[in-house]
């Protein structure tokens, strides 16, 4: 792959050059990464006046807590939901946006607009127009004969955050599936059109096996925000419930952490998570970029 | 541009110079971190501005942050740092981490003596302060804002229903009576509830006199169990469920998510804290409504009293003694019965003195406004037992998540009473070993 390699002069300039990264590294990500590990073998007061170290006990009471095991599935469920829709609907909008001649920019942007709204907005937002008491989709739904009520039923709860995370990301989405989009050699589909092939055809023969490589990277960038970014989206609508429907791992490391001011627990969990995504990453791109075709 | 600068420079240099001696003699600064928002922020502002028009050495500068749990994780955190504010406010559930870091506060009656300001505790409520004291009686946190939860109901509505409205109902099996005569006016439920952990728990365990944990609540040592699966217990939670299926009972949601549904008159009852008053006051506007006690279950005898929610003000370690003097003359001040009695009425918290309810009654305001006094009535109708002195558990918000969890998933079906209320014990037990970890 990389063919070119670059000479420098004497040793001191390479490391000279990557040393702001190298710090960067070091201060927000490697330093508070150790600092979970360490408070993962600690139980600790909230004030920091006495703290006890307990090797590995914060993690077997995790796995001991049916509780905990559960946000593993439900994190699945919802990273599932949200990498699915939002993609699924970015795709849908940035294949018609690409056919639209007329007014083209005015669709771009307002399809990109949702990316702007903060986290918490957007779930207060959906929060709104789903309550069961005063909310429009709510009414909609009660009149179509549906019971809608978030605060009782964990199905409706896991739809409502599913849906306001995807909506902020299909803008992100959309954007990068419209850029691929517009990077496709005109020339192919003509030929293809030439042979006969129809708009459907086309799409599912040539543009979306030519997408791919964003295909990938997008669905890498989803399964992150819907792991990490999203807690602000949760907190601001169901706070994880009802019962636990939608306490996600990194919902439950904010609240155990910030809320409950378990610093240990808090801490292996976040141990975990940092294991899992690490995991993850490993995985997709070992084994899943290779049938990627660029 | 270059001159300007130089010539701003010189002048900031002047007038800082210009300051310093009277900097010297200027008023002791006091810090009070809190967590009121809103119309209460305000008011928390007006009485900053009233102690430091009251005197000259000290100057109280009150802060917003967020929140009571934002309030307090930031306390910690600037205790952690070593920038703590001299008073932060905590909520109830707070307290017995605020009273397992020894060595982060300072309890109010020994500021109060070491100051050598004139300090009565039985000039308090002791149902307010009794929540704050140590086994030995003596009152660690100054009580700020404390309320009790309430019944609510909509008058309009009960006399469509053909019920009196001048009376709330009393018992459990009164409010069933209401709720299926409100629903046959066509009124879509009979009543929720706010923060149904407190209300439905909490006080409900209180008002019956009976233990929501073992060690009397806790206040006898940490190695405390939760108890709030007994048959009585069992028995309301399993009404409710009922309930919930034909709407008698509809729930709403955590905290007072659930005060809409009042306000647009799905329900025509509401259990919700004595210091919602203000907000159902506003929100209100079609109908009237009345206040009555926690309704209770007649054959489990007669009421004994409710306990409080709401917050404290606790004083953080690590100050100078001239600040702390400071600090305990603005909770003589903030203890006044004038300062109290205006707190009380505006915001339907309970005032925390007998000389502050003493003089809103002489003031009129219980005739005028019918139904503030209820909260008070029931927190002072007996006097407190081992049951209903308060509860003092630790690692109690996340108690509080677990119970909430439970509860949604008895009232959706998918956990008996029983199962729910046993499963919410054994994983709040969890939660309190624990605690008694960090503070042994």
């Amino acid at each position: 792959m990389q063919h070119k390699r670059v000479i420098f002069q004497g040793r001191a300039l390479p490391y000279f050059l990557v040393l702001p990264q190298l710090a960067i590294t070091l201060v927000f990500f490697i330093w508070p990464a150790t600092q979970a590990l360490y408070q993962s073998v600690l139980i600790e007061d909230p004030f920091g006046l006495g703290s006890s170290f307990v090797w590995f006990e914060n993690f077997e009471d995790l796995f001991a807590d049916p509780a905990y095991l559960g946000s593993f599935r439900t994190t699945i469920i919802f990273s599932l939901g949200v990498t699915t829709l939002s993609m699924v609907t970015a795709l849908v909008l940035a294949a018609m946006a690409d056919r639209v001649v007329r007014g083209a920019t005015t669709y771009k942007t307002l399809l990109i607009w949702p990316y702007a709204v903060a986290p918490a907005v957007a779930g207060i937002l959906w929060w709104f127009m789903f309550n069961p008491s005063i909310g429009v989709l709510a009414y909609v739904l009660q009149q179509l004969g549906y019971d809608w009520n978030h605060y009782l039923s964990g199905g409706d709860a896991m739809t409502l955050v599913v849906i306001a995370a995807s909506w902020k990301q299909v803008s992100y989405n959309f954007l990068f599936f419209l850029a691929g989009l517009q990077a496709i050699p005109k020339s192919l589909i003509e030929a293809a059109a030439i042979d006969g092939a129809g708009p459907v055809k086309r799409f599912w023969t040539i543009i979306f096996p030519l997408l791919s490589p964003t295909t990938f990277f997008l669905l890498v960038v989803n399964v992150v925000y819907a792991f990490f970014d999203t807690f602000g989206i949760i907190h601001a609508t169901t706070s994880g419930g009802p019962a636990q429907a939608t306490t996600i791992l990194v919902f439950k490391v904010y609240n155990d952490g910030f809320v409950g001011l378990d610093l240990g627990g808090s801490a292996a969990q976040s141990v975990i998570l940092m294991a899992i995504v690490v995991a993850l990453t490993v995985v997709q791109f070992r084994y899943i970029e290779r049938k990627v075709e660029y | 541009m270059r001159l300007n600068r130089k010539a701003i420079t010189l002048a900031a240099a002047a007038a800082f110079a210009g300051s310093l001696p009277s900097a010297a003699l200027a008023a002791t600064e006091i810090n009070w971190w809190h967590a009121m928002g809103g119309k209460l922020g305000e008011k928390v502002n007006e009485i900053a501005e009233g102690f430091n028009a009251s005197q000259s050495d000290y100057k109280l500068i009150p802060i917003y942050k967020g929140n009571y749990t934002e309030t307090m994780t930031s306390a910690v955190a600037a205790f952690r740092a070593k920038q703590q504010p001299h008073i932060v406010q905590v909520f109830e559930v707070g307290t017995a981490s605020m009273m397992g870091a020894k060595g982060a506060i300072k309890p109010v009656y020994q500021l109060m003596t070491e100051a050598g300001e004139p300090f009565d505790p039985s000039a308090y409520l002791a149902s307010v302060t009794g929540y704050y004291t140590d086994t030995d009686g003596n009152m660690l946190s100054m009580p700020f804002n404390s309320s009790t939860p309430v019944l609510y109901y909509n008058k309009d509505a009960f006399a469509k229903a053909g019920l009196d409205p001048d009376a709330a109902p009393a018992t459990w099996p009164e409010v069933e009576a209401a709720a299926r005569k409100l629903q046959a006016a066509g009124y879509a439920c009979g009543f929720t509830t706010g923060w149904q952990s407190w209300v439905q728990l909490e006080n409900f365990s209180a008002w019956h006199n009976v233990p929501f944990a073992t060690k009397a609540n806790g206040f006898a040592g940490v190695d405390t169990e939760l108890s709030f699966n007994s048959p009585l217990h069992v028995k309301h939670v399993g009404t409710m469920a009922n309930w919930q299926k034909e709407k008698i009972f509809d729930y709403g949601g955590r905290r007072s998510d659930s005060a809409p549904k009042f306000y647009n008159q799905e329900c025509g009852m509401y259990m919700n804290s004595s210091a919602a008053y203000a907000g159902v006051k506003a929100n209100a506007k079609d109908f009237e409504f009345g206040v009555g006690a926690l309704p209770y279950w007649p054959d489990a005898g007669e009421p004994q009293n409710s306990i409080i929610g709401g917050a404290t003000l606790w004083v953080l370690t690590g100050h100078e003694d001239a600040e702390y003097k400071g600090v305990a003359k603005f909770f003589s001040y903030l203890a006044s019965a004038e300062v109290q009695a205006d707190w009380h009425q505006f915001t339907g918290y309970l005032p925390i003195t007998h000389a502050a309810a003493k003089l809103t009654k002489e003031q009129g305001f219980y005739a005028e406004n019918p139904g503030t006094d209820v909260a008070i009535m029931q927190m002072t109708g007996n006097a407190p037992t081992e049951n209903s002195k308060g509860l003092r558990l630790g690692n109690f918000v996340q108690i509080r998540d677990v119970i909430n969890e439970e509860l949604e998933a008895i009232w959706n079906g998918d956990k008996t009473a029983q199962q729910g209320l046993d499963d919410a014990v054994n994983r709040g037990n969890t939660l309190l070993r624990k605690f008694e970890k960090t503070v042994n």
